[in-house]
């Protein structure tokens, strides 16, 4: 199972916030985390790469999705 | 008409197509640690050098002083010696404008309480002139020898862990909505606006004013480098602070937050580099006592700086994010940057602003206003999203 934050137009920190949140409160391996801006997009890369997450970011259109793996 | 709108969709396609692709072969070096360190560097080498041509002491970039000079400069107050249309500010936005197109950053969007983060622009701002300087110019004033910029830092850092505390508590002003192409583009218009202004009507030696421009004859508002240096300089720092997300505010913010230092590393190397220059420039002079543009209230610097952060905390930027934010489409941060605009004219209309003789008559009640509406703000706008 992956859970699924939509931080689309929220800016900085709420995108970080919300992740960092999920990970606390979701048991999860994998994540996806839908942003609409490149500083969002940094940022929560910039967080799930501190917590030694695997992250693969795909831009549609004006938005990217985050796929972000937790380590085992 | 018609013809205008075919321009807009032009460029619209153009950016779309041609552009998008050089967006994407050049990788973001700006957002990795070495590119904020260089952002930061550049910052504390340039703010330096355009004192040394001329901008006032330990003030070679204010966000806050610029934003209330341009006020000024339009006579929304009437402080005589604060008056001059900071090309810097201008060269920001249309800086952050250039880089956002060209790599296909550029995001019409607004809509996340407007009003809101007008008020907090309006406070932000009061609550830097009772200090006497945005963050940008804290540091600036620290890498001078300026020590009182240690208390205004320190109410810098106090107001944004109030933030913060809110932001742990589900603060938040909603998600803003995509607009059109055009309306992003309003704020550099404007400030082009103002640019196309102050050739219209350039400054004349010894005269308070050209055309509808207002110019400082003395003060801080008649030190200025020149016009072509100033908005070069602008638009060098726009453009990388843009790609960047350099922020003073979010460099603290993020360390008490999340415990990361990436933008933190940035300020670093602004103040390391501005001291450096600022040595080597012969603008180095340390103490308490008679600095430029500056009192010693130390409590007052302190409480000053900490409505200010706690006012950027809620809205998610220092201001010179704010005006990189705006270049890039950003409604909601150009309405804050006019919240800031507004407010340093009530701050000069109403005797709020601090000079180098102290607090203004009404600063005291003002920043007491201020804290009561961020923190209504903070307490009242909560929402799980």
């Amino acid at each position: 199972m992956s859970t699924t934050i939509d931080a689309r137009g929220l800016s900085c920190p709420q995108p970080v916030l919300m992740f960092m949140d999920a990970t606390k409160s979701s048991a999860d391996k994998e994540f996806i985390v839908l942003v609409d801006s490149d500083a969002s997009m940094e940022n929560v890369s910039r967080a799930a790469e501190s917590k030694n997450c695997t992250v693969t970011v795909t831009r549609q259109a004006d938005e990217y999705r985050l796929d972000i793996v937790r380590p085992l | 008409m018609a013809a205008i709108i075919n321009f807009i969709a032009f460029t619209e396609s153009l950016i779309n197509g041609y552009l998008k692709e050089i967006g994407f072969m050049v990788k973001n070096f700006f957002s990795t640690r070495k590119g904020i360190i260089t952002v930061g560097a550049v910052i504390g080498i340039l703010a330096p050098l355009l004192q040394k041509l001329g901008n006032p002491g330990n003030m070679g970039i204010c966000v806050a002083c610029f934003g209330r000079d341009i006020a000024g400069g339009l006579g929304l107050h009437r402080a005589d010696v604060v008056q001059y249309l900071r090309p810097e500010i201008i060269g920001f936005v249309l800086g952050s404008l250039a880089a956002a197109l060209i790599f296909k950053d550029y995001r019409a969007r607004t809509g996340s309480a407007p009003f809101v983060r007008f008020i907090l622009g309006v406070f932000a701002m009061i609550g830097a002139l009772v200090f006497l300087g945005c963050p940008w110019r804290a540091l600036l004033r620290l890498s001078g020898g300026d020590w009182n910029a240690i208390l205004g830092l320190a109410g810098l850092i106090c107001g944004i862990w109030i933030g913060t505390l809110f932001l742990k508590n589900g603060y938040n002003l909603g998600r803003t909505q995509k607009t059109h192409f055009s309306a992003g583009l309003l704020m550099p218009l404007v400030m082009a606006g103002f640019l196309i202004l102050m050739l219209i009507y350039p400054q004349v030696a010894q005269e308070p004013k050209s055309g509808v421009l207002f110019y400082s004859v003395k003060g801080p508002g008649a030190s200025h480098a020149p016009l072509f240096i100033a908005i070069g300089s602008g638009l060098i720092i726009g453009f990388i602070a843009q790609r960047s997300r350099f922020c003073t505010m979010g460099a603290f913010r993020d360390l008490i937050l999340f415990k990361q230092v990436h933008l933190l590393s940035g300020v670093i190397a602004l103040i390391a580099a501005a001291l450096v220059m600022n040595l080597i420039l012969g603008q180095f002079h340390m103490g308490f006592e008679k600095q430029p543009v500056a009192h010693n209230l130390h409590i007052w610097n302190f409480i000053g700086m900490a409505l200010a952060g706690l006012a950027f905390a809620l809205a998610g930027g220092c201001p010179g994010r704010q005006i990189f934010l705006s270049g890039e489409g950003d409604g909601d941060a150009a309405v804050f940057v006019f919240g800031m605009i507004t407010g340093s004219a009530f701050a000069h209309n109403f005797g709020l602003a601090s000079s180098p003789a102290g607090l203004g008559p009404h600063g005291m009640a003002a920043v007491a206003a201020g804290f009561a509406a961020c923190l209504f703000i903070g307490f009242t706008m909560r929402k799980t999203i």
